[in-house]
């Protein structure tokens, strides 16, 4: 029974997955800073199985403290390690900052003898500073030192000139060098650098002149150029190369060109020229990730927001929806929460839908502009009916946020026209469901049989080749309009399992479906006999997509022809194509039969044979060595000329049984020289000795 | 042709042969020694098959190789060939040795 409901219900979840998929990705529907937040900053952060470092351990009180979470969750507050270092005279510059910024949190200390100390080593620092980050947690440390404990004494010796010299280290394009011998220039250093820079305005006030900030202003600008965007609005930063070793993604560069940049806008108050969509850009672009699995990505995106929700220059407000598919059938009303990026509650508006576009029409509205109307008590905007024009479908919700007080327009960004994907789903109304069996020629009805569509039928028919099988049916909306499915099938099954699936078109409400069998009997491979159906209709937003089986029809084919095409086979088993196959026997190839051992050793010793016989006939023809030379020095020539043949033969021999020919080449040389030079004087002397014989 | 022709025919040749000089018959020997060791190969792989073929092949040119070998060599040494008549006896038995050597090094690395 599962075999058979589970293709038709699996190709529908997966189209639907497909089509929503498709339309998120469109326009993203974001949701504020909530519990899961909470949950996830606390498990990261208390699950690291290690003591934290300084950073680490800023990282998550400052999580913490957006988020509201209580310091207890985590185990230290790491006070220990924030009194070590400031009180070192060797601490570095960084770890003087984290651990200023995580006394800033924990409220460790406050005693003014350690923080002079610590301001002592920050300002010689920055006399001996190369690097932009040195410059940042030199400055950062004694803003922090300033807040703690305004009479310890930050006063910087140079405020312009360092000022100037972090400035010097911009670029052309808004984004910042990491230091004076680093070519390179990335957007996370522009965001620190505007960090620092504040952190300079904040220590000495008067000495920064309005043109070096409107300077900064203009980098500003010219970074905020250079910013990437998604066709949803959303708006990111990030490097230029990101194949340098320095590289940290889109979230930390993005968040901290967000942290520099409120901080400047905070320090200063020089106005900010960068149009509201891009906060919202921004806004959305950090809470689209949702909930980040990594405690440093969550600290990116918590410690951004956190500015982001009250910054200087323009607060992002968020629409979100808790339900984005809306029953007709249970009367759903359309809810929507306006809140801050952190979850806190908008300033007094409205909120308009101003359009409702279809998915197939996507330039017309449906629906005219209408106001939401507020529940304060929940703290959403709901219409409490959907208008009737709204049908069952797809749809693309046009909201706007209009703000009521004129001086919230210019701090807050609303957004402008927000999209948001909304699903109507409703019961579709399905009706006159007729199957029957007709005569071919004339079309006259040989059987007619009605179906109820909401449950399983069992009907059973019979019909020859000649004849054809008709399915009708309608389909309407709740609001009585057409309406065609994403898939309406009928399929047709052989007891052999061989089916056949036909798609059943429609003309407005009429939904028809005419097999004729006299076409069909190849594609049925003139099988004859019982033939299951069933019908399938269904869609994403039919609350009552079903999967009917109707019964049988026993169908009566002609004989298969010789050259009919086979049916496929079928498995017996769906899932036995995932089964363990056979294993497969490797076949090498036989090795040559060779002869028994007997017969080869008996034909080796018959080998020696003619050569035995080679001797004894010798000895018969009384073979002599008189012609051998008696003089000791032909003789000796003679002696080698024999060991010199024996020599090259046993070369032969230890080349058959181990050298190779190379070697055996280069020795042969060798031998072959000394046997030529060896033979040449003993045949001229054998030549000469048998001359003179001759002659005398 | 009667068995008395024939025993008649033989004599006669065993006679003649019986003149041919020492040296000669020293190489006809070799000959029977070298193609009678070449009969033995081939009766033997007739028995098992050719497998290994390359074997079977060095072996069998290695005796035919050097019965033609002997042959010219006889060629060259038979004080009857007008041919050969200024050819020092040293010299053609040299080149004998030095071709046998030959084809005994191509005979070896064929063996396999």
């Amino acid at each position: 029974m599962a075999d058979r409901r589970s293709m038709p219900v699996s190709l529908l979840a997966i189209i639907a997955t497909l089509s929503i998929g498709n339309v998120v990705a469109a326009s993203s529907v974001v949701h504020p800073v909530s519990d899961p937040h909470r949950s996830a900053a606390v498990e990261l952060f208390t699950s690291a199985g290690r003591s934290l470092s300084l950073e680490e351990t800023y990282e998550a009180l400052r999580t913490f403290e957006v988020l509201g979470i209580g310091k207890a969750e985590l185990r230290s507050d790491g006070c220990s390690s924030v009194l070590d270092v400031l009180k070192l005279a060797s601490s570095s510059p960084k770890e003087l900052y984290y651990a200023l910024k995580v006394n800033q949190l924990s409220k460790c200390s406050s005693e003014r003898a350690v923080f002079e100390v610590a301001a002592s080593r920050l300002k010689a620092a920055l006399s001996d500073v190369s690097s932009l980050l040195d410059y940042h947690y030199s400055v950062g440390g004694l803003v922090l030192i300033k807040d703690l404990s305004p009479d310890v004494d930050v006063a910087l010796t140079d405020a312009k000139g360092t000022f100037q010299s972090i400035k010097a280290l911009s670029q052309s394009d808004g984004r910042w060098r990491y230091g004076s011998n680093n070519p390179e220039s990335s957007t996370y250093a522009a965001g620190v650098a505007l960090d620092t820079l504040a952190g300079i305005v904040k220590l000495e006030d008067s000495e920064i002149g309005s043109s070096m900030i409107s300077a900064v202003s203009n980098d500003i600008k010219k970074l905020f150029d250079s910013i990437e965007k998604y066709d949803d609005g959303t708006f990111y930063f990030d490097e230029k190369v990101v194949e340098s070793l320095e590289y940290r993604g889109p979230l930390a560069t993005s968040s901290v060109v967000v942290v520099g940049l409120s901080s400047f806008a905070s320090a200063t108050s020089e106005k900010i020229d960068i149009p509201g969509e891009v906060f919202s850009g921004l806004a959305k672009f950090f809470l689209a990730i949702g909930v980040p699995g990594d405690s440093k990505d969550l600290f990116y995106q918590i410690n951004a927001l956190a500015c982001l929700e009250d910054n200087r220059v323009s607060i992002p407000l968020i629409l979100s929806l808790p339900a984005t598919v809306l029953s007709l059938s249970k009367k759903d009303q359309l809810k929507v929460r306006v809140t801050t990026v952190l979850g806190a509650n908008s300033p007094p508006l409205k909120l308009k839908l101003r359009q409702a576009l279809k998915s197939d029409s996507a330039d017309i509205s449906v629906i005219d502009s209408q106001e939401l109307k507020h529940d304060s008590s929940g703290g959403f905007y709901y219409l409490d009916v959907l208008p009737d024009s709204i049908d069952v479908g797809k749809y693309k919700f046009v909201f706007q946020i209009l703000l009521e007080d004129p001086e919230h327009k210019k701090s807050y960004a609303t957004g402008g026209r927000i999209h948001v994907p909304i699903y109507v789903s409703g019961v579709v109304i399905v009706e006159n469901a007729v199957i029957s069996v007709l005569d071919s020629d004339l079309g006259t009805v040989d059987t007619q049989k009605k179906l109820d569509l909401d449950k399983q039928n069992d009907i059973s028919l019979s019909a020859n080749h000649l004849q054809k099988l008709r399915l009708s049916f309608q389909l309407s909306t709740p609001r009585g309009l057409a309406y065609t499915p994403h898939q309406a099938f009928l399929r047709l099954k052989h007891e052999t399992k061989v089916e056949h699936i036909f798609v059943v078109g429609n003309s407005g409400k009429q939904f028809e479906l005419v097999l004729d069998f006299l076409r069909l009997v190849e594609k049925f491979y003139y099988l004859s006999g019982k033939y299951e159906l069933e019908l399938a209709v269904g869609d994403s937003v039919m609350e009552n997509s079903f999967l009917w089986p109707l019964g049988y029809i026993e169908l009566d084919m002609p004989e298969a022809p010789e050259k009919a095409p086979r049916p496929p086979p079928v498995a017996a088993d769906p899932h036995s194509r995932f089964e363990v196959k056979a294993e497969i026997q490797h076949i090498f190839r036989a090795p040559e039969k060779r002869p028994p051992e007997a017969l080869s050793l008996a034909f080796l010793g018959l080998s020696f044979l003619p050569f035995i016989g080679f001797l004894g006939g010798l000895l018969r023809l009384g073979v002599n060595l008189k012609n051998f030379p008696s003089s000791p020095v032909p003789a000796t020539f003679a002696f080698l000329f024999q060991v010199g043949i024996g020599a090259v033969l046993g070369l032969y021999m230890l080349f058959w049984l181990k050298l190779d020919l190379f070697t055996t080449l280069k020795v042969l040389g060798l031998l072959g020289t000394f046997l030529l030079l060896v033979g040449h004087r003993i045949l001229s002397h054998l030549a000469a000795t048998s001359a003179k014989m001759k002659s005398a | 042709m009667t068995r008395s022709d024939a025993q008649a025919l033989i004599r006669s040749l065993r006679s003649a042969y019986a003149a041919t000089p020492k040296n000669l018959k020293i190489i006809d020997l070799y000959l029977a020694f070298s193609v009678s060791s070449a009969l033995i190969q081939v009766i033997y792989m007739a028995m098992v098959g050719s497998f290994p073929f390359n074997s079977f092949l060095s072996g069998v040119l290695s005796c035919v190789g050097t019965a033609v070998l002997a042959v010219c060599l006889r060629i060259q040494l038979n004080k009857e060939n007008k041919e050969f008549k200024d050819l020092a006896p040293e010299r053609a038995f040299a080149d004998f040795v030095l071709c046998n050597l030959v084809l005994h090094l191509v005979i070896i690395n064929f063996l396999g």
